[in-house]
Protein backbone atom coordinates (compact mmCIF):
# COMPACT_ATOMS: atom_id res chain seq x y z
CA UNK A 1 0.00 0.00 0.00
CA UNK A 2 0.96 3.59 -1.04
CA UNK A 3 2.38 5.58 1.84
CA UNK A 4 -0.06 8.50 2.86
CA UNK A 5 0.45 12.15 2.34
CA UNK A 6 1.67 14.31 4.93
CA UNK A 7 -1.03 16.35 6.12
CA UNK A 8 1.17 19.00 6.77
CA UNK A 9 3.44 19.24 3.65
CA UNK A 10 0.10 19.97 1.65
CA UNK A 11 -1.19 23.13 3.52
CA UNK A 12 1.41 25.80 1.64
CA UNK A 13 0.66 24.60 -1.44
CA UNK A 14 -3.32 24.55 -0.96
CA UNK A 15 -3.11 27.88 0.91
CA UNK A 16 -0.98 29.13 -2.45
CA UNK A 17 -3.18 28.17 -5.03
CA UNK A 18 -6.36 29.57 -2.73
CA UNK A 19 -4.48 32.71 -2.36
CA UNK A 20 -4.65 33.48 -6.30
CA UNK A 21 -8.44 33.64 -5.57
CA UNK A 22 -9.63 34.85 -2.60
CA UNK A 23 -10.44 38.64 -2.37
CA UNK A 24 -11.28 40.92 0.91
CA UNK A 25 -15.25 39.47 1.03
CA UNK A 26 -14.04 35.91 0.79
CA UNK A 27 -15.39 33.76 3.91
CA UNK A 28 -14.28 30.30 4.56
CA UNK A 29 -16.60 27.70 6.36
CA UNK A 30 -15.34 24.24 8.36
CA UNK A 31 -17.24 21.49 8.28
CA UNK A 32 -16.56 19.77 11.94
CA UNK A 33 -14.42 17.96 12.90
CA UNK A 34 -11.82 17.50 10.71
CA UNK A 35 -13.04 20.36 8.25
CA UNK A 36 -12.83 23.01 10.79
CA UNK A 37 -9.23 22.11 11.64
CA UNK A 38 -8.47 22.07 8.18
CA UNK A 39 -10.10 25.41 7.97
CA UNK A 40 -8.50 27.13 10.99
CA UNK A 41 -5.11 26.58 9.47
CA UNK A 42 -6.04 27.73 6.06
CA UNK A 43 -7.88 30.60 7.25
CA UNK A 44 -4.63 31.98 9.45
CA UNK A 45 -2.05 30.95 6.38
CA UNK A 46 -4.84 33.33 3.80
CA UNK A 47 -5.11 36.06 6.57
CA UNK A 48 -8.65 36.09 5.44
CA UNK A 49 -10.41 39.22 6.85
CA UNK A 50 -13.76 37.68 7.25
CA UNK A 51 -13.98 35.41 10.55
CA UNK A 52 -14.10 31.65 10.26
CA UNK A 53 -17.45 30.02 9.84
CA UNK A 54 -17.92 26.59 11.47
CA UNK A 55 -20.43 24.25 10.78
CA UNK A 56 -21.85 20.97 11.96
CA UNK A 57 -24.13 19.54 9.09
CA UNK A 58 -26.07 16.61 11.58
CA UNK A 59 -29.59 18.73 11.23
CA UNK A 60 -29.23 18.28 7.64
CA UNK A 61 -27.72 14.71 6.81
CA UNK A 62 -29.34 12.10 4.51
CA UNK A 63 -28.89 9.40 6.96
CA UNK A 64 -30.91 10.40 10.26
CA UNK A 65 -34.08 7.79 9.50
CA UNK A 66 -31.26 4.94 9.33
CA UNK A 67 -28.73 6.25 12.18
CA UNK A 68 -30.74 8.99 14.25
CA UNK A 69 -29.03 12.45 15.21
CA UNK A 70 -25.69 11.95 16.28
CA UNK A 71 -24.42 12.23 19.75
CA UNK A 72 -22.51 15.85 20.22
CA UNK A 73 -23.70 17.80 17.44
CA UNK A 74 -21.63 21.06 17.69
CA UNK A 75 -23.34 24.83 16.94
CA UNK A 76 -23.34 25.99 13.80
CA UNK A 77 -21.57 29.37 13.22
CA UNK A 78 -21.24 31.75 10.86
CA UNK A 79 -20.12 34.86 12.26
CA UNK A 80 -20.74 36.46 8.06
CA UNK A 81 -23.60 37.61 6.19
CA UNK A 82 -23.77 34.44 3.83
CA UNK A 83 -25.83 36.74 0.84
CA UNK A 84 -24.09 37.42 -2.22
CA UNK A 85 -20.81 36.07 -0.46
CA UNK A 86 -17.97 33.91 -2.47
CA UNK A 87 -17.20 31.05 -0.01
CA UNK A 88 -14.40 28.66 0.83
CA UNK A 89 -16.32 25.37 2.43
CA UNK A 90 -13.97 23.36 3.84
CA UNK A 91 -13.63 19.64 4.85
CA UNK A 92 -10.79 17.22 5.23
CA UNK A 93 -11.72 13.80 3.09
CA UNK A 94 -13.84 14.13 0.06
CA UNK A 95 -15.70 10.86 -0.55
CA UNK A 96 -19.14 10.13 -1.14
CA UNK A 97 -20.24 13.63 -1.70
CA UNK A 98 -23.26 13.34 1.20
CA UNK A 99 -21.89 15.70 3.51
CA UNK A 100 -20.75 18.33 0.97
CA UNK A 101 -24.73 18.26 0.01
CA UNK A 102 -25.79 18.39 3.64
CA UNK A 103 -23.22 21.73 3.96
CA UNK A 104 -24.82 23.27 0.55
CA UNK A 105 -28.49 22.56 2.27
CA UNK A 106 -27.90 24.34 5.67
CA UNK A 107 -26.08 27.37 4.08
CA UNK A 108 -28.74 28.27 1.88
CA UNK A 109 -31.23 28.82 5.09
CA UNK A 110 -28.40 31.24 6.12
CA UNK A 111 -28.82 33.00 2.77
CA UNK A 112 -27.51 33.06 -1.18
CA UNK A 113 -24.34 32.96 -1.50
CA UNK A 114 -22.66 34.52 -4.78
CA UNK A 115 -20.68 31.45 -4.98
CA UNK A 116 -19.56 28.11 -3.16
CA UNK A 117 -16.20 26.48 -4.17
CA UNK A 118 -15.32 23.19 -2.00
CA UNK A 119 -11.93 23.10 -0.61
CA UNK A 120 -10.29 19.41 0.59
CA UNK A 121 -7.33 17.71 1.72
CA UNK A 122 -8.02 14.32 0.46
CA UNK A 123 -10.22 13.31 -2.06
CA UNK A 124 -10.60 9.47 -2.09
CA UNK A 125 -12.81 8.78 -5.15
CA UNK A 126 -16.18 6.83 -4.29
CA UNK A 127 -18.41 9.61 -5.00
CA UNK A 128 -22.25 8.97 -4.78
CA UNK A 129 -23.52 12.57 -6.01
CA UNK A 130 -22.78 14.81 -8.54
CA UNK A 131 -20.21 17.12 -6.51
CA UNK A 132 -16.37 17.45 -6.97
CA UNK A 133 -13.76 19.81 -4.94
CA UNK A 134 -12.32 22.78 -7.13
CA UNK A 135 -9.19 22.48 -4.98
CA UNK A 136 -7.92 19.03 -3.01
CA UNK A 137 -4.64 19.16 -1.51
CA UNK A 138 -3.74 15.05 -2.93
CA UNK A 139 -6.03 12.72 -4.14
CA UNK A 140 -5.36 9.39 -2.22
CA UNK A 141 -6.39 5.54 -2.44
CA UNK A 142 -8.34 3.84 0.11
CA UNK A 143 -8.61 0.50 0.92
CA UNK A 144 -12.09 -1.08 0.92
CA UNK A 145 -13.16 -1.38 4.88
CA UNK A 146 -11.08 1.73 5.79
CA UNK A 147 -11.39 4.87 6.46
CA UNK A 148 -9.68 8.56 5.91
CA UNK A 149 -9.38 10.53 8.35
CA UNK A 150 -7.29 13.74 9.40
CA UNK A 151 -6.15 13.81 12.79
CA UNK A 152 -4.70 16.53 15.03
CA UNK A 153 -2.05 16.14 17.66
CA UNK A 154 -1.65 17.89 21.07
CA UNK A 155 0.91 20.51 19.37
CA UNK A 156 -1.56 21.07 16.43
CA UNK A 157 -0.13 19.12 13.67
CA UNK A 158 -2.75 17.98 11.08
CA UNK A 159 -2.11 14.13 10.01
CA UNK A 160 -4.04 11.86 7.71
CA UNK A 161 -4.45 8.38 8.93
CA UNK A 162 -6.79 5.38 7.97
CA UNK A 163 -8.85 3.47 10.46
CA UNK A 164 -11.32 0.88 10.02
CA UNK A 165 -14.66 2.10 8.81
CA UNK A 166 -17.38 1.39 10.97
CA UNK B 1 -33.97 -6.43 36.07
CA UNK B 2 -36.90 -4.97 34.24
CA UNK B 3 -35.88 -2.70 31.15
CA UNK B 4 -36.48 1.41 31.67
CA UNK B 5 -39.39 1.81 29.67
CA UNK B 6 -38.06 5.40 27.96
CA UNK B 7 -34.63 3.55 26.44
CA UNK B 8 -34.24 0.66 23.49
CA UNK B 9 -32.45 -2.31 24.05
CA UNK B 10 -28.69 -0.44 22.80
CA UNK B 11 -29.95 1.94 25.85
CA UNK B 12 -30.81 4.52 23.74
CA UNK B 13 -34.30 7.02 24.63
CA UNK B 14 -36.98 5.89 22.96
CA UNK B 15 -39.55 8.03 24.59
CA UNK B 16 -39.48 10.87 27.04
CA UNK B 17 -41.42 10.02 29.85
CA UNK B 18 -39.28 11.37 33.29
CA UNK B 19 -36.18 12.68 34.26
CA UNK B 20 -35.96 10.43 37.02
CA UNK B 21 -33.86 7.38 36.04
CA UNK B 22 -32.45 8.36 33.01
CA UNK B 23 -28.79 8.63 32.94
CA UNK B 24 -26.36 11.61 33.09
CA UNK B 25 -24.87 10.78 29.63
CA UNK B 26 -28.25 11.32 28.12
CA UNK B 27 -29.20 14.61 29.94
CA UNK B 28 -26.26 15.92 28.64
CA UNK B 29 -27.04 14.45 25.05
CA UNK B 30 -30.30 16.21 25.37
CA UNK B 31 -28.89 19.35 27.00
CA UNK B 32 -25.72 19.70 23.99
CA UNK B 33 -27.88 19.25 21.41
CA UNK B 34 -30.46 21.71 22.10
CA UNK B 35 -27.43 24.03 22.87
CA UNK B 36 -26.94 23.07 18.86
CA UNK B 37 -30.77 23.81 18.13
CA UNK B 38 -30.11 26.95 20.10
CA UNK B 39 -28.41 28.06 17.09
CA UNK B 40 -30.81 27.34 14.64
CA UNK B 41 -33.45 29.35 16.09
CA UNK B 42 -31.74 32.45 16.14
CA UNK B 43 -31.21 32.22 12.34
CA UNK B 44 -33.26 34.19 9.48
CA UNK B 45 -34.63 30.41 8.10
CA UNK B 46 -35.54 28.91 11.86
CA UNK B 47 -36.06 25.55 10.36
CA UNK B 48 -34.16 21.95 9.50
CA UNK B 49 -35.05 19.06 7.67
CA UNK B 50 -34.81 16.47 10.35
CA UNK B 51 -38.99 15.13 10.59
CA UNK B 52 -39.65 16.03 7.01
CA UNK B 53 -42.73 13.89 6.69
CA UNK B 54 -42.78 12.49 10.44
CA UNK B 55 -46.30 13.74 12.00
CA UNK B 56 -46.73 15.04 15.46
CA UNK B 57 -49.78 14.64 17.54
CA UNK B 58 -49.98 17.36 20.33
CA UNK B 59 -52.69 15.25 22.70
CA UNK B 60 -53.54 17.45 25.50
CA UNK B 61 -56.19 15.88 27.76
CA UNK B 62 -55.60 18.57 29.71
CA UNK B 63 -55.64 22.25 29.20
CA UNK B 64 -51.85 24.19 28.34
CA UNK B 65 -51.02 27.16 25.78
CA UNK B 66 -47.69 27.53 26.30
CA UNK B 67 -46.58 24.31 26.27
CA UNK B 68 -48.43 23.23 23.71
CA UNK B 69 -47.48 25.97 21.81
CA UNK B 70 -43.55 25.23 22.00
CA UNK B 71 -44.20 22.01 21.84
CA UNK B 72 -45.81 22.81 18.29
CA UNK B 73 -42.96 25.29 17.14
CA UNK B 74 -40.43 22.75 18.05
CA UNK B 75 -42.05 20.52 16.02
CA UNK B 76 -42.22 22.96 12.98
CA UNK B 77 -39.07 23.94 13.22
CA UNK B 78 -37.86 19.88 12.72
CA UNK B 79 -40.22 20.28 9.83
CA UNK B 80 -42.62 17.56 11.00
CA UNK B 81 -46.54 17.99 10.08
CA UNK B 82 -48.03 19.22 13.56
CA UNK B 83 -51.71 17.69 14.81
CA UNK B 84 -53.08 19.57 17.80
CA UNK B 85 -55.73 17.88 19.50
CA UNK B 86 -57.75 19.17 22.77
CA UNK B 87 -58.97 15.85 23.71
CA UNK B 88 -61.12 17.47 26.24
CA UNK B 89 -63.85 18.62 23.89
CA UNK B 90 -63.37 15.05 21.50
CA UNK B 91 -63.80 11.79 21.78
CA UNK B 92 -62.84 10.96 25.25
CA UNK B 93 -65.80 13.09 25.73
CA UNK B 94 -67.80 10.58 24.18
CA UNK B 95 -66.38 7.81 26.13
CA UNK B 96 -63.54 6.00 24.44
CA UNK B 97 -60.98 4.83 26.00
CA UNK B 98 -57.13 6.21 26.01
CA UNK B 99 -55.59 3.92 24.44
CA UNK B 100 -58.56 3.32 21.95
CA UNK B 101 -57.50 7.16 20.93
CA UNK B 102 -54.20 6.60 20.35
CA UNK B 103 -54.76 3.31 18.23
CA UNK B 104 -56.88 5.39 16.17
CA UNK B 105 -54.19 8.04 15.79
CA UNK B 106 -51.52 5.39 15.44
CA UNK B 107 -53.86 4.34 12.04
CA UNK B 108 -53.17 7.95 10.91
CA UNK B 109 -49.97 7.16 10.67
CA UNK B 110 -48.22 9.23 13.79
CA UNK B 111 -44.96 9.11 14.38
CA UNK B 112 -44.56 10.94 17.49
CA UNK B 113 -46.84 11.61 20.51
CA UNK B 114 -46.51 14.32 22.87
CA UNK B 115 -48.86 14.04 25.99
CA UNK B 116 -50.00 15.66 28.60
CA UNK B 117 -52.65 13.81 31.06
CA UNK B 118 -54.02 14.53 34.41
CA UNK B 119 -53.26 11.28 35.24
CA UNK B 120 -50.14 10.47 36.39
CA UNK B 121 -48.76 7.50 34.51
CA UNK B 122 -51.01 8.25 31.39
CA UNK B 123 -47.52 8.81 28.83
CA UNK B 124 -46.29 5.29 30.35
CA UNK B 125 -49.41 3.26 29.57
CA UNK B 126 -49.12 4.48 25.65
CA UNK B 127 -45.86 3.98 25.38
CA UNK B 128 -46.42 0.42 26.58
CA UNK B 129 -48.71 0.22 23.56
CA UNK B 130 -47.45 2.49 20.53
CA UNK B 131 -45.71 0.18 17.66
CA UNK B 132 -41.68 0.56 17.40
CA UNK B 133 -41.12 3.21 15.24
CA UNK B 134 -43.80 5.61 17.53
CA UNK B 135 -42.32 7.60 20.20
CA UNK B 136 -43.71 9.23 23.55
CA UNK B 137 -43.00 12.40 24.79
CA UNK B 138 -44.37 13.63 28.46
CA UNK B 139 -45.42 17.08 28.79
CA UNK B 140 -46.86 16.69 31.81
CA UNK B 141 -49.21 14.02 33.80
CA UNK B 142 -50.49 14.63 36.73
CA UNK B 143 -48.33 15.38 40.09
CA UNK B 144 -45.92 12.83 38.65
CA UNK B 145 -43.59 14.72 35.97
CA UNK B 146 -43.11 17.21 33.60
CA UNK B 147 -39.26 16.39 32.12
CA UNK B 148 -39.09 18.47 29.42
CA UNK B 149 -39.93 21.46 31.59
CA UNK B 150 -37.37 20.38 33.92
CA UNK B 151 -34.52 20.09 30.94
CA UNK B 152 -35.30 23.21 30.16
CA UNK B 153 -34.84 25.07 33.39
CA UNK B 154 -31.33 22.98 33.65
CA UNK B 155 -30.21 24.44 30.22
CA UNK B 156 -31.38 27.48 31.73
CA UNK B 157 -29.07 26.93 34.57
CA UNK B 158 -25.94 25.55 32.42
CA UNK B 159 -26.84 28.94 30.29
CA UNK B 160 -26.51 31.21 32.93
CA UNK B 161 -23.91 29.38 35.13
CA UNK B 162 -21.91 26.91 33.15
CA UNK B 163 -21.02 24.57 36.05
CA UNK B 164 -23.55 22.62 38.28
CA UNK B 165 -20.67 21.11 40.58
CA UNK B 166 -20.88 24.21 42.72
CA UNK B 167 -24.28 25.44 42.80
CA UNK B 168 -26.89 26.04 45.26
CA UNK B 169 -30.30 26.07 44.12
CA UNK B 170 -33.67 26.77 46.07
CA UNK B 171 -36.70 25.22 45.17
CA UNK B 172 -39.76 27.47 46.32
CA UNK B 173 -43.47 27.11 47.51
CA UNK B 174 -45.73 24.58 46.57
CA UNK B 175 -43.83 21.70 45.74
CA UNK B 176 -46.37 19.48 46.64
CA UNK B 177 -48.72 20.11 43.16
CA UNK B 178 -45.69 20.60 41.47
CA UNK B 179 -44.49 17.93 38.46
CA UNK B 180 -42.13 20.61 37.40
CA UNK B 181 -40.52 20.73 41.22
CA UNK B 182 -40.36 16.54 40.87
CA UNK B 183 -38.42 16.54 37.37
CA UNK B 184 -36.13 19.34 37.94
CA UNK B 185 -34.76 17.68 41.44
CA UNK B 186 -33.93 14.41 39.75
CA UNK B 187 -32.11 16.44 37.31
CA UNK B 188 -30.39 18.60 39.17
CA UNK B 189 -29.01 15.90 41.85
CA UNK B 190 -27.83 13.85 38.70
CA UNK B 191 -26.08 16.37 37.14
CA UNK B 192 -23.97 16.82 40.32
CA UNK B 193 -25.84 19.98 41.82
CA UNK B 194 -24.17 19.58 45.48
CA UNK B 195 -27.22 21.53 47.29
CA UNK B 196 -30.46 21.65 46.04
CA UNK B 197 -32.59 23.47 48.67
CA UNK B 198 -36.91 23.15 49.08
CA UNK B 199 -38.27 26.18 50.83
CA UNK B 200 -42.20 25.87 51.72
CA UNK B 201 -44.08 25.57 54.49
CA UNK B 202 -45.12 22.04 55.54
CA UNK B 203 -47.69 21.89 54.30
CA UNK B 204 -47.28 21.87 50.69
CA UNK B 205 -43.67 19.98 50.69
CA UNK B 206 -44.53 16.07 49.74
CA UNK B 207 -43.61 14.27 52.67
CA UNK B 208 -40.20 12.43 52.05
CA UNK B 209 -38.65 14.92 50.30
CA UNK B 210 -35.47 14.97 51.75
CA UNK B 211 -34.91 11.41 50.35
CA UNK B 212 -34.78 13.03 46.80
CA UNK B 213 -31.20 14.21 48.40
CA UNK B 214 -32.78 17.96 49.16
CA UNK B 215 -32.59 20.18 52.22
CA UNK B 216 -35.77 21.55 52.92
CA UNK B 217 -36.50 24.77 54.91
CA UNK B 218 -39.22 26.49 56.36
CA UNK B 219 -37.67 30.00 56.65
CA UNK B 220 -37.51 31.21 53.03
CA UNK B 221 -34.83 34.07 54.34
CA UNK B 222 -32.63 31.69 55.69
CA UNK B 223 -33.44 29.27 52.88
CA UNK B 224 -32.33 31.57 50.18
CA UNK B 225 -29.10 32.74 51.74
CA UNK B 226 -26.08 32.24 48.84
CA UNK B 227 -28.07 30.90 46.78
CA UNK B 228 -27.09 30.88 43.25
CA UNK B 229 -30.53 29.64 41.63
CA UNK B 230 -33.92 30.87 42.78
CA UNK B 231 -36.90 29.08 40.95
CA UNK B 232 -40.55 29.86 41.72
CA UNK B 233 -42.87 27.42 41.45
CA UNK B 234 -46.96 28.55 40.82
CA UNK B 235 -49.34 28.47 43.85
CA UNK B 236 -51.89 26.43 42.30
CA UNK B 237 -54.50 28.65 43.37
CA UNK B 238 -57.30 25.93 43.23
CA UNK B 239 -55.91 24.66 46.15
CA UNK B 240 -56.16 27.59 48.51
CA UNK B 241 -59.36 26.47 49.20
CA UNK B 242 -58.56 24.12 51.02
CA UNK B 243 -57.12 23.35 54.58
CA UNK B 244 -53.42 23.56 53.31
CA UNK B 245 -53.08 27.95 53.36
CA UNK B 246 -55.02 30.08 54.73
CA UNK B 247 -54.86 32.85 52.01
CA UNK B 248 -52.64 34.43 48.92
CA UNK B 249 -52.04 37.15 50.80
CA UNK B 250 -50.66 34.99 53.97
CA UNK B 251 -48.81 32.96 51.84
CA UNK B 252 -47.23 36.05 49.77
CA UNK B 253 -45.89 37.33 53.09
CA UNK B 254 -44.02 34.42 54.00
CA UNK B 255 -43.07 32.64 50.75
CA UNK B 256 -43.72 35.36 47.95
CA UNK B 257 -40.29 36.24 46.56
CA UNK B 258 -39.34 39.74 46.45
CA UNK B 259 -36.43 42.05 46.35
CA UNK B 260 -35.65 42.27 49.87
CA UNK B 261 -35.56 38.33 50.42
CA UNK B 262 -34.12 38.01 46.61
CA UNK B 263 -30.94 40.35 48.03
CA UNK B 264 -29.95 37.16 50.49
CA UNK B 265 -29.13 35.34 47.80
CA UNK B 266 -25.99 35.20 45.91
CA UNK B 267 -25.79 39.07 43.82
CA UNK B 268 -25.73 37.22 40.60
CA UNK B 269 -28.42 35.02 41.77
CA UNK B 270 -31.12 33.96 38.68
CA UNK B 271 -34.55 33.81 39.45
CA UNK B 272 -36.71 31.22 37.64
CA UNK B 273 -40.18 30.40 37.22
CA UNK B 274 -42.00 27.47 35.01
CA UNK B 275 -44.78 29.86 34.42
CA UNK B 276 -48.00 30.66 34.41
CA UNK B 277 -46.99 33.05 37.38
CA UNK B 278 -49.10 34.79 39.74
CA UNK B 279 -47.95 37.67 40.67
CA UNK B 280 -48.18 39.21 44.35
CA UNK B 281 -48.46 35.64 45.11
CA UNK B 282 -45.41 33.55 44.87
CA UNK B 283 -43.62 36.42 43.13
CA UNK B 284 -43.17 40.19 43.20
CA UNK B 285 -43.62 42.28 40.04
CA UNK B 286 -40.04 43.89 40.66
CA UNK B 287 -38.40 40.61 40.59
CA UNK B 288 -40.43 39.06 38.00
CA UNK B 289 -38.86 41.89 35.90
CA UNK B 290 -36.41 42.68 37.56
CA UNK B 291 -32.56 42.15 36.43
CA UNK B 292 -32.10 38.42 38.02
CA UNK B 293 -35.43 37.54 36.37
CA UNK B 294 -34.77 35.10 33.50
CA UNK B 295 -38.58 33.72 33.10
CA UNK B 296 -38.58 34.51 29.43
CA UNK B 297 -35.35 33.20 28.39
CA UNK B 298 -36.48 30.08 29.82
CA UNK B 299 -39.91 30.19 26.94
CA UNK B 300 -37.15 30.93 24.31
CA UNK B 301 -34.59 27.85 25.82
CA UNK B 302 -37.90 25.56 25.65
CA UNK B 303 -38.21 25.77 21.83
CA UNK B 304 -34.23 24.39 21.51
CA UNK B 305 -35.07 21.61 24.16
CA UNK B 306 -37.82 20.06 23.10
CA UNK B 307 -36.46 20.23 19.03
CA UNK B 308 -33.68 18.18 21.01
CA UNK B 309 -35.53 16.22 22.65
CA UNK B 310 -38.20 15.34 19.57
CA UNK B 311 -35.40 14.72 17.09
CA UNK B 312 -33.60 12.22 19.54
CA UNK B 313 -36.13 10.03 20.49
CA UNK B 314 -37.57 9.85 16.82
CA UNK B 315 -33.81 8.96 15.69
CA UNK B 316 -33.86 6.33 17.66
Amino acid sequence: MKKLPDAEALLPGLAAELGARVSPATAMIGLYTGGAWLAERLHALLGLKQPLGLMDIAFYRDDYAKEGLKHDPKRTRIPFEVEGRDLLLVDDVLYTGRTVRAAMNELFDYGRPRSIALVVLADRGGRQLPICAQHCGAQVEVPEGMRLRLKRAADGRLSLELERAA
Amino acid sequence: MQRNPQLNASGELQHLLSIEGLPREILLQILDTAESFAGVTEREVKKVPLLRGKSVFNLFFEASTRTRTTFEIAAKRLSADVINLNIAVSSQSKGESLLDTVANLSAMQADLFVVRHASSGAPYLIARHVKPHEHVINAGDGRHAHPTQGLLDLYTIRHYKQDFSRLTVAIVGDLLHSRVARSLIHGLTTLGVPEVRAIGPQTLLPAGVESLGVRVFHDMRSGLRDCDVVVMLRLQSERMNGALLPSAQEFFKHYGLTAEKLALARPDAIVMHPGPMNRGVEIDSSVADGPHSVILPQVTFGIAVRMAVMSIVAGN
